[in-house]
Formats: C-alpha cells, structure tokens, sequence
C-alpha cells in the first residue's frame, strides 16, 4: 500500500465520520426549543406566507430522512441556508469570519510552538535545576490561568494602562491586522504554552534516558546534534500529536479570546449565533468545526508518518 | 574453564606501558556521601589489553564502567581517579570529556534494541559520529567510509546502510553500533554486556568480531560480562566484582589453577557444566547484599561457608596471591587447598541416569502454528513428540525457532492450526472445545512457569495466599494437599515467606514461589518456558536444582530454553527446534556429545567454553 492510497483512505475515514456527524448537526435543528418553522421564522414576523415559505424551503412537510438528505446534499454544496438574522447565505458570513481567526490560531500556533518546544526541551536539560523549576511554575500558572482573565489581564496592561497595543476589534491592513493580534494570540497561547511545554519536557525526559541517547553522547557527538537530532527528533511525535490536538481545539478558545477582545471571527460568531439562535449558522459552525478536527488529525498523522519510519512501515506495510 | 587445563592467551606482563586506563579508589554514591554502589575500585588497563569485569547483577559492574567514560547517570556522586592516557576523566569539563568519547573511549551498551536512534538510518549514525571530530567529509566519501566500517564488521550487504534499525536483526544491530562505536578509532572499547541479548551462534560471532578488531587495532577492551565463560575466553585479565567492590583479580588460568576467593569459587561452581551432567547443582546459598550494608565487613561473609568473626570486623583488602593474581580473602591463604578442593569437587561428572520411560503423558502430532491469515510462514511447523512418564524432555533452539508458540499452544494461549496435542488421553488441541469439567482437569494435570515470574505473579497479594488460592484449585484426585509451609519447603524456602509480597522478593525467590505455586495443583506436567533465563548464576543453580526434585518426585519437565548446559542438566531426552520444524532429536547426551544435524552441531559449537580457542 502506498501513502497516497492510506491518505485517501484516511480521507475515507474522515468523511464517513463527518456525514455521522452531520446527522447531530441536523438534528440541532429539531432539539432546538420550538418547533422548526419557528426557530428559522427568528424574528420575522409570523404570517402564514413566511411560513409557507419557510417549510417549502426547508421541505419541513417531507419525512423526517429525506429532510435530512436533502440538507445534506446542500451541505456537500457548502449550502447551510442562510443566516435568519442577517439573511447571508451562512457559508459567506463563515467565510467572512474564518479569516481572523485562522490568524488568530496559527499566531497561537506559532508563539506555542516556539516558546513552548525550547522551555520543556531547556526544563528537561536542566532537570532539578532551579531553571527547570521555574519553567514547571510558570507552566502550572499558564495552565491554572483562565484564558479570559489573562485576556482581561493582558488587556488592561498593555492596552489600557499603557497603550501599546489595540484593546478591540480586527484592524486594517497587514500591520494594523498584526498590530490586532499580538495580545489575543498571547491570550490564546498562554495555556497551550503551559501544555506543550509540560508534554514536551516528559517526552525529553524520557527519551533522555534511553540507551542511543547515552550510546550518542559515548561516541562524543556534539551537544546541539543530541539535542536536534536525538532528544528533539524522538520527542517530537508526542509533541506534534499534542499541539494538533490543541489546533483541532482552538475553536473554544477563540470564543472567549474574541469576546474578551471584540474580534470579529468564528468565535464570536459562535456565541452570537448561539445567543440569537441563528440555527443554521450554529449548523455551519459545528460543520466547519468537524471538519477542522478532521483535517488536523490527518495532518498529525502524516507529520509523524514523515517522522517515525517505523509507522510508514505500517502504513506501506 | 571446566577444562583446568586451559591455556590463556597473553597474560598482562607482556604488555609494557604506561597503562591506557588506570582507575584509582573510584566510588560511586547515590549523593555526596550517600549508600555507596560501587566502593574503592581500583583498575588497570594497558594498550591492547583484554580486561573483564565479572559478576552478578547489581555488582557494579555497568555503573564502573560508566564512570570510565564519564557517563554515570546523573544524580550520582563520583569520586576518585579514572585516568585515561594520563589524564584524570573526573577532573575534566564536560567539553573536554567529549573531546575523548569516541575517539579515546568508546562505549558498546548490552540491548541491540534500544542502542540505535530508531528514527535515523545506519549511515546517519556513521557520518554524524564521522563529522563529530570536526572531520570534513565530502558525500561521495562519507559513503565510501560507511561502506569500509560496515566492511570492518562484516557487513558487506550495502543495502544495510540505508536502513532504519527496525529493519535489522538482533545481531546485525549490534554490529552497527560496534561501527559506530569503532568510528572514530578508539584507543579503548567499553563494552558493557554486548552479546547478552543475543542467541548463542551471534553471541560467537560478535564476540570474535571484536576479538578480531582489537587485535588487528591493538585496541584496548573492557568487557563487561555477567558470564564467566565468555569472561576467560575473550580477556587476558578478570576482576571478579561482588556487592560494590572487586574480589578477585587474576588472568583466568589463575582462577582454576589457584582460586583465591570462595565467591569465585562459587561462581564458578555454579555455572551448570556444558559437557557432562552433575550430581548437584547447588549455586550460592542467599542472596547478594547491597553494598551499604557491608561496607565495613566482607561483602560475602553472609554466604561464605569459610567465614570467622573476624570476617566481619573490617573490610578485607585486595592483597596480592602472586604479582598477577589478587585477592580480597582475609583467609585466602589458609583456605587455598580447600577452594581448590572444592572446584574440583565440582567436575564430578555424575552418571548419566537413563530411566524408563512409562506411559505416555503428553502426545504432539504434526502441531503447526501459523500467526497469519494467509500462512505465508509458520512459528511452529510439522511437530511431532511424545512426553513419556519418568523422563523429562527438553526443547532447544534460537529465538524465533517457535519454543514459545509451542508452549503457548500446548497451554491453550494460542489455538494451533492443524495438528493434535493429546494430554493423558484428552485431546486439548482446542481448549475451547474442552467443557468445564476437562478444564479442570486438564489445569490440574498441566502447569507451567515462565521466565518472568514477577508478571505472571499476583502482586497485591502475599505469597501464602497465592499458594493457598492455587491449592484451592487442586483436585481432590491428587491426593492430600500440602500445606502452604510444605509447599515453600519444597522450593526451598522458609515458612516465614508466606508473609511477604512478591515485591519484597528477589527474582530467584519469586521463581521458586512460581514453581510452589505449579506445584500446589500437583501437575503430571511442568512446562517450563526458559524458567532460570533471568536469573543470576548464584541463583540459577538453586532453582534448577528445585525443578530437578520435582522431577523425581512425579512431575514430568517439559524444558523449553535457548541454553544446551542448562539442558543437559534438566533432561534425559531432546528436541532440536529450527524455524518451528524439529531437526533432531533423542537422548539428551547423545544429542549434545555427537549432534548429526549441523543447525545442532553449530548451536553446540556456539556454547562459550571458557577457552581462547572457542574465540579463534
Ligand atoms: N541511575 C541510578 N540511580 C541509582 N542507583 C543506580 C543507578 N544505576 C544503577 N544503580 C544501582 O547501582 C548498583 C550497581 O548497578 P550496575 O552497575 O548497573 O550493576 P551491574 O552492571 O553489575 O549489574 C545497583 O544496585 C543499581 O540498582
Ligand atoms: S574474608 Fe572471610 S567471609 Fe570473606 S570470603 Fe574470605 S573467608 Fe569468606
Ligand atoms: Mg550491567
């Protein structure tokens, strides 16, 4: 088997789950309270002509099934309807929003990765050290820290108090847009820093015990060479399985992050969805959220595969 | 060494020099001032000498050789001198020590397994420790010198380059980190256990390799070494190691010809004979102390049977016997006769017995075993044997020959694919199509005890009540149980045992609970997978000798294990395994003294002897 056709599988796989999963998303339609005709009337007025509209139009008087196959088809179509508060179609008003927060994920993303991965790689050198002490306190408080009090916090200090940084909204142009997201990327980051560090230092400290770490070091290899391509190499497939699995959950983060600071994005277009309940955004959202967790699932797995021989031996068998 | 003929290679006195290493009042605590593991170890090494360091696990023996390297496990506290080339290793900063690691001191570790980064190929491993001396290396001649040390190691298979270590055998890794370790030409190689994971035939092979590559190199070797066998063959010099400290120092004709030291004496004793049966086997009464506990007395005095008071008053220290031989024997002189005595009493060979065989217990025909849904190979392939009551059959071969699929099946762990096993007249081939009653019955008729016991132990309860839950078991057919104290008795241990966790036990103690628990159910049949494989020598005699009373008393052996001496003591009848298909068999003497099949005669050849010969 090739890695292309265990892609395609994956991809397979991937796919089943998220039409399993479509069928919960349709359903948020009928277990919402009231009936659906009114959940998609919001706040219209409620005259016969709406409402003959709007069961015609989401063949409310067709079976249960086939409503559901037909709006799973439109889904295929990336058709979710429209919005019932701003009447956009859902999937432009997702596509407006994904932007900011895709942003806002990979900032988070990046500060993870490039604080996180050095402090547990420096804590698991320093074993017992003060310095590595310091990195376990730190990381227990970013791990103990609500997201939304460092947000408060953060936005109090350096915006407010002392004006370095905008307090709300997205901002204009690339520098403006990037002006914007340093302090809710630091928000975000802060507990998946706290995270990453610690699965990072436990994964060094365990690889750091292993026979070819103690075999490299008798034959006089450079230290930066063990830390690259001994310690940091072996540890590296816990670490990426860890921060995907924090990428395919930056969606609950982003709410709090882009409410605390006024962003316009997926997040906040959750919770005011959800407010309003804007059912068939809401649909969108957890659709859209399916597929991320899906698609950072296969990227982890394909990063590992490129990393450990022994799993492309599986694969390729 | 069973020979007290042996002529040993070069002794040291021909090697002139300032030594290569010279290790000096070396300690190793577990912090500054704390229990000591390894204590006063004093060492000498010359270019191109062989030296080896002998002893039971937990001696010390890695964690000295570590301290040559300067690589003991961080957290521990180091003092002393280790002088290499002059140079005191422990006074030097961690930049400088890397500097001699490779290429002044190289270091091969025991488990081919976990000794190579899983996640780069073999020439990766050879270019990085190439360039790791700030040598430039082109692409096109990285690649001719990966070709030329594979070469020197006897890999002349080019693909072997490209490979991941998962893709190679056992013994083929061991080889590439013996390139590895060779890289950067070594004036001295550390080598702690190297072949101990390995089958016999590789363990021979790698073995002459390095024999083969210190010589062509007049490199220096410090082998490590739980086998005193492997210890005589491969060194010029041995320092025997107990409890923290060394005991005996001596070139191995030295240790037969003029022992100087009961402990080696009992080591020596221990270690069940290749080429004839013995009458007892007896090992080292007790158990090994940890060194804190005797720093201030002998360290053997609780298992010497020549202990006096006094033996206990102070540490003895290593004195000469002659200007090559050394011993820590407060009594070394007055008792010399004695040890001497005492090993030859040990190359006693019995009389073979040949008992009757009476009726068939255990029956196996044309058993295989395939582990794939398309049977495109076979762990056990076309067997076929019969166990007969009064004689105890051994199963031999390498891993991977099928030993344990067998046993699994015969223990309804795997079902097998086509063939019978056929036990007191049931057919328990498919113990899932055996009903509750045959169970039972088949339980109580057939036991076994693994190489792990620990695992296979309950560990939240105490010993008295694992037995007394496996006596609950017994079938009323088997006669009056014993008790629980009985039962320890016959393993030799003391009643007191019943009390105690299988945590608080050694790894002898809990094989022996392992058989007393067997034996509760008073089994027709003991299965013994490799049950002493785990064991230190000291021990392994002692449980060997319980399985031997058990025999007699019975319990029919079936002994799987990869060891022909253990074997030769254990069974009266063999069978030769080789990629699941049986290759020879017949009486274990005949067998082992004139094998007909070469996969036998190879496996035979592979024994370590104990001479240089077996090396050349
Ligand atoms: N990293 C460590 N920390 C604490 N104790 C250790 C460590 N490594 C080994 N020891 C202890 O030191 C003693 C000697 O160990 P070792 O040198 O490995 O013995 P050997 O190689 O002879 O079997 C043992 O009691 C062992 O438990
Ligand atoms: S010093 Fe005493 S206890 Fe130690 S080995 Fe000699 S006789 Fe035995
Ligand atoms: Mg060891």
């Amino acid at each position: 088997m090739s890695i292309a056709w265990y892609i395609l599988r994956r991809l397979g796989v991937g796919l089943l789950l998220l039409v399993i999963a479509s069928f919960f998303v349709f359903c948020l339609l009928y277990i919402s309270p009231g009936s659906p005709e009114q959940v998609l009337l919001g706040g219209r007025p409620s005259t016969p002509e709406i409402i003959g509209t709007i069961r015609a139009k989401y063949n409310l008087d067709d079976p249960f099934l086939v409503q559901y196959g037909q709006w799973l088809l439109d889904a295929f179509r990336l058709d979710f309807g429209e919005s019932i508060v701003t009447d956009q179609p859902v999937t432009t008003v997702l596509t407006d929003r994904a932007g900011p927060t895709l942003a806002l994920a990979l900032a988070g993303l990046v500060l993870t990765i490039v604080i996180a991965v050095p402090a547990g790689m420096y804590a698991a050198a320093k074993r017992n050290t003060s310095g590595d002490r310091m990195v376990s306190m730190l990381t227990l408080l970013g791990s103990s820290a609500p997201t939304f009090a460092v947000g408060v916090l953060l936005l109090y200090v350096f915006g407010v108090s002392l004006e370095w940084f905008p307090v709300f909204g997205n901002g204009t142009g690339f520098t403006g847009q990037l002006h914007h997201l340093v302090l809710p990327a630091i928000a975000l980051a802060v507990t998946q820093i706290a995270y990453v560090t610690r699965q990072t230092r436990a994964a060094a400290l365990r690889v750091y015990e292993q026979d070819y770490v103690t075999f490299a070091r008798s034959r006089g290899l450079g230290r930066s060479l063990i830390w690259r391509r001994y310690a940091l190499l072996n540890s590296s497939l816990p670490i990426v399985t860890a921060t995907g699995l924090l990428l395919a959950y930056t969606l609950g983060g982003a709410v709090l992050v882009e409410v605390t600071f006024s962003r316009e994005g997926v997040g906040s277009l959750m919770l005011q969805a959800v407010q309003s309940k804007d059912i068939p955004v809401v649909q969108g959202l957890v659709a859209f959220a399916a597929i991320t967790v899906t698609l950072v699932n296969l990227g982890v797995d394909l990063v590992n595969l490129a990393i450990d021989p022994r799993l492309r031996k599986e694969v390729t068998g | 060494m069973t020979d007290p003929t042996t002529t040993a290679p070069a002794p040291g006195d021909q090697l002139s020099g300032a030594p290569l290493l010279a290790v000096h009042d070396l300690a190793i605590t577990r912090w500054p001032g704390g229990p000591p593991l390894v204590t006063g170890l004093d060492l000498e090494l010359r270019r191109g000498e062989t030296i080896a360091l002998v002893g039971e696990s937990g001696a010390g023996k890695s964690l000295s050789a570590r301290a040559a390297i300067k690589l003991v496990p961080a957290g521990l506290h180091v003092t002393g001198e280790v002088r290499f080339q002059g140079e005191d290793l422990n006074r030097m900063d961690e930049e400088a020590v890397r500097a001699v690691r490779g290429g002044g001191v190289a270091m091969l570790l025991q488990d081919p397994f976990t000794i190579l980064n899983p996640l780069i190929r073999t020439r990766t491993h050879l270019i990085e420790t190439l360039r790791s001396s700030g040598r430039r290396l082109s692409g096109a001649e990285a690649a001719d010198e990966v070709t030329r040390r594979l070469a020197e190691v006897g890999i002349t298979d080019a693909s072997v380059g490209d490979r991941y270590p998962f893709e190679l055998s056992g013994g083929m890794r061991q080889r590439v980190a013996l390139a590895c370790a060779l890289a950067k030409d070594p004036a001295l190689l550390i080598a702690d256990e190297p072949t101990t994971a390995l089958d016999a035939t590789t363990q021979r092979d790698v073995l002459r390799l390095l024999r083969s590559v210190q010589q062509a190199r007049g490199m220096g070797v410090l082998m490590i070494t739980h086998d005193l066998r492997v210890a005589f063959s491969i060194s010029d010099r041995v320092y025997v190691m107990y409890a923290g400290g060394v005991v005996e120092r001596a070139r191995p004709e030295d240790f037969l010809a003029a022992p100087a030291h009961p402990y080696t004496v009992g080591l020596i004793r221990a270690e069940p004979p290749t080429g004839y049966r013995r009458e007892q086997l007896d090992g080292i009464p007790g158990q090994v102390p940890a060194p804190e506990t005797v720093s201030h007395q002998c360290a053997f005095a609780d298992r010497c049977s020549w202990a006096t008071p006094e033996c206990t008053t102070a540490r003895p220290p290593l004195l000469a016997v002659t200007d090559v031989h050394a011993s820590a024997c407060r009594r070394r002189e007055e008792i010399a006769g004695e040890l001497l005595a005492d090993l030859h009493a040990a190359w006693e060979p019995a009389t073979v017995p040949d008992p009757p065989a009476g009726e068939t217990v255990l029956r196996v025909a044309g058993l295989r075993k395939s582990y794939q849904r398309d049977r495109s190979t076979w762990a056990v392939d076309g067997i076929d044997f019969t166990l007969g009551s009064g004689r105890n059959l051994g199963i031999v071969g390498e891993s991977g020959s099928g030993k344990t699929t067998l046993a699994r099946c015969l223990l309804g762990l795997e079902e097998p694919t086509e063939g019978s096993i056929e036990l007191l007249g049931t057919d328990v081939s498919r113990y899932r199509s055996l009903d509750r009653e045959q169970l039972r019955r088949v339980r109580g008729q057939l036991q076994c005890v693994f190489q792990d016991p620990y695992s296979s132990l309950n560990r939240s309860h105490s010993v008295g009540f694992i037995l007394r839950e496996a006596l609950s078991r017994r079938s009323p057919e088997a006669g009056p149980a014993p008790s629980v104290e009985e039962l320890l008795d016959r393993v030799g241990l003391a009643a007191r045992y019943a009390g105690r966790k299988p945590v608080a036990l050694s790894g002898g103690q809990r094989q022996r609970v392992a058989i007393a628990r067997a034996l509760a159910i008073a089994p027709k049949v003991l299965l013994c997978d490799e049950p002493v494989a785990a064991l230190d020598v000291s021990v392994q005699g002692q449980v060997l000798q319980v399985l031997r009373e058990v025999s007699e008393s019975g319990t029919q052996l079936l002994f799987i294990t990869h060891d022909l001496a253990v074997v030769r003591q254990m069974t009266d009848d063999l069978v030769v395994l080789e990629r699941g298909k049986i290759v020879e068999s017949g009486r274990t003497e005949a067998v082992l003294d004139q094998p007909s099949h070469p996969y036998t005669a190879r496996l035979v050849g592979a024994v370590p002897t104990g001479d240089a010969e077996w090396l050349s």
